[in-house]
């Protein structure tokens, strides 16, 4: 069942909250073992909830838009009350004082939260294998991963443990692993979703995004935790988001660039399959079927994304990650002197991931490298700024797959960094400009699990990447009836 | 393969970001983060000329509101998060006398 025939149902009476969220419990019961999509099930948080909304349907009042809905929340948004671990071991113990402006928009919607879902261990990585708790593993196939960071996010919407899911895109981590778990997965336009009480990792390029089983439950989704939030200040001011309106208009007569460096074509980035590549083409043919005015684009700087991006997120993260020093919250290993109290704090706490990342960082911002790599790397972000304006003056949205492969074997890249980074190299290049970008499930690669194509829009323009989502979904249905 | 980054270098660093490595991790750490680095040579050799750099996808403004009292978080309940709090404090150990 939807999300969006959940909320009509329990909205209208013919079907309790509850009764939705037993439902969902039972699934997570069956299978939860298996998967490990959560740090926490809220079993008993969640059943108060549900029991106030059908209070609420049966006192004739509006329980909201969302009425009912289980959703999966990624365990790196603040939960008053309720513990928020980042899947690391330095916020042991800790709990929020306050919520997150995206669960106080989900909680005044009707949502029911069901869990806090793990993931890559403060969104560092493309796997969630990163995870202190453990990795979480690929519903469609248990031998694989689900993607990351939002691993258990996706995971939770794939296996029917939720009915939406709330992730967090740093540079792909709510669509990569939608496309591996064969769900929708959208990274909103930067400042279009608050991040208040999102944990930070690179405040440049973090942004909240939904899961859904479809395009328009992703669409009801964002629409309620898009807006202007007063408790960001890089929240924009006169966002309103219409992505639920922007569904039914198909894509007669929009212009639609595939682009060739992500995408195989000429000058394209290395290591994409052939089975991919083949699927974004077909996704195109339906386009072009659709009405859609279809050509080639290159975007010369895109291959540079990759590199750019693991010099900015780290150095960022680097400094972020500073806080986490044994006074304020969290885990303290105590000693003799406050340093060495940091230092030993610091070093038990967090996974080798996140150390990883801090030390690239600091080394990308220190005296002497500084010029080298974090400078060049902010130059790369206005070339790409530069060529994607001028892509889309010719273009109204670009295509790419979401994700080079389909989803790997567990421990398969978890050895070495390197080729886990490249796994980001087509969903990169709309963080480092804060441009809108969705995952859409297009039918299955070699293996049989399944393949994202993803959808680019200009700053502004999430509807339309709902728009064009909603008709490749329409296609990739059509195709598996026919 | 050049060296991109030095073991010494590994080192310093990781005192700048106030982690202590062992030396098995020092080992590995050269070795990935240089792998990292020489993948990042293409941007590294880029000739950027005068393209100004981009820090942030939004022009960033000031956020100004009245000066006028709202609610705020509790200290008490902020403070009992603390590993370590007293008299309306985070208590740490003795800072004076270390090496900067």
């Amino acid at each position: 069942m939807s999300a969006i025939d959940i909320a009509a149902a329990v909205r209208t009476g013919n079907r309790s909250a509850v009764d939705v969220l037993d439902e969902h419990l039972n699934r997570i019961d069956e299978r939860e073992s298996e998967i490990h999509a959560f740090n926490l099930v809220l079993a008993e948080e969640a059943r108060v909830q549900a029991e106030a909304i059908d209070a609420k349907v049966a006192a004739g009042e509006d329980p909201g838009p969302l009425a009912g809905v289980p959703v999966a929340l990624k365990d790196n948004m603040c939960t008053r009350g309720i513990p928020t671990t980042c899947s690391s071991k330095i916020l042991e113990g800790w709990i929020p004082p306050y919520d997150a402006t995206v669960v106080t928009r989900l909680a005044d919607a009707g949502a029911v939260f069901v869990g806090k879902t793990n993931l890559d261990e403060f969104a560092m990585g493309s796997s969630t294998e990163n995870s202190a708790f453990g990795a979480t593993h690929n519903p469609l196939d248990i031998t694989r991963v689900p993607g990351g960071s939002s691993g258990g996010s996706a995971a939770s919407v794939a296996a029917g443990f939720a009915a939406l899911g709330i992730g967090s895109d740093t540079g792909g981590s709510v669509r990569q692993p939608a496309a591996f778990c064969g769900v929708v997965g959208m990274k909103p336009t930067y400042g279009a979703v608050s991040r208040y009480g999102l944990i930070a990792f690179a405040s440049s390029l973090d942004q909240i995004g939904p899961f859904a089983a479809d395009v328009a439950d992703a669409a009801t989704l964002f629409d309620v935790i898009a807006g202007h939030d007063p408790l960001d200040t890089t929240s924009i001011v006169d966002f309103i988001p219409s992505a639920t309106a922007s569904l039914d208009l198909g894509v007669e007569g929009l212009r639609v660039g595939v682009v060739q460096e992500l995408s195989g074509g000429v000058g394209s980035v290395q290591g994409i399959s052939p089975d991919v590549i083949a699927r974004t083409r077909v996704a195109v043919e339906a386009l072009a079927a659709a009405g859609a005015v279809v050509d080639e684009v290159s975007v010369p700087s895109a291959p540079l994304g990759l590199s750019a991006y693991y010099l900015v997120a780290p150095a960022e993260a680097s400094s972020n990650l500073a806080r986490y020093d044994g006074v304020r919250f969290g885990l303290r290993v105590d000693a003799d002197t406050t340093g060495e109290m940091n230092t030993a704090t610091r070093t038990a706490g967090f996974g080798e991931e996140v150390k990883r990342r801090i030390m690239l960082g600091t080394y990308a911002l220190s005296a002497g490298y500084y010029d080298a790599f974090y400078g060049k790397a902010l130059k790369v972000r206005t070339m790409m700024l530069d060529d994607f304006a001028s892509v889309y003056q010719k273009f109204d949205v670009l295509i790419t797959p979401t994700a080079p492969t389909t989803a790997f074997p567990l421990g398969e890249r978890s050895a070495d960094p390197m080729t886990m980074y490249v796994n980001d190299v087509c969903t990169i290049p709309s963080n480092l400009v804060g441009h809108p970008g969705i995952s859409v499930p297009f039918g299955v690669g070699d293996d049989g699990l399944p393949v994202g194509v993803q959808v680019l829009a200009p700053a502004t323009h999430d509807a339309q990447t709902f728009r064009v989502g909603a008709v490749l979904e329409a296609a990739a249905k059509e195709e598996v009836t026919s | 393969m050049s060296e991109r980054i030095t073991r010494d270098e590994v080192v310093h660093v990781a005192r700048l970001a106030r982690l202590r490595l062992t030396d098995t991790e020092i080992d590995r750490f050269t070795e990935q983060l240089g792998d990292v680095l020489n993948h990042a040579a293409d941007v590294e050799s880029l000739d950027v000329g005068d393209v100004s750099p981009t820090s942030h996808p939004l022009p960033l403004v000031n956020v100004v509101r009245l000066d006028q009292l709202v609610e705020s978080l509790d200290r008490s309940e902020l403070l009992a998060q603390a590993p370590f709090a007293e008299a309306g404090q985070f208590r740490v150990p003795p800072v004076l006398g270390e090496e900067p």
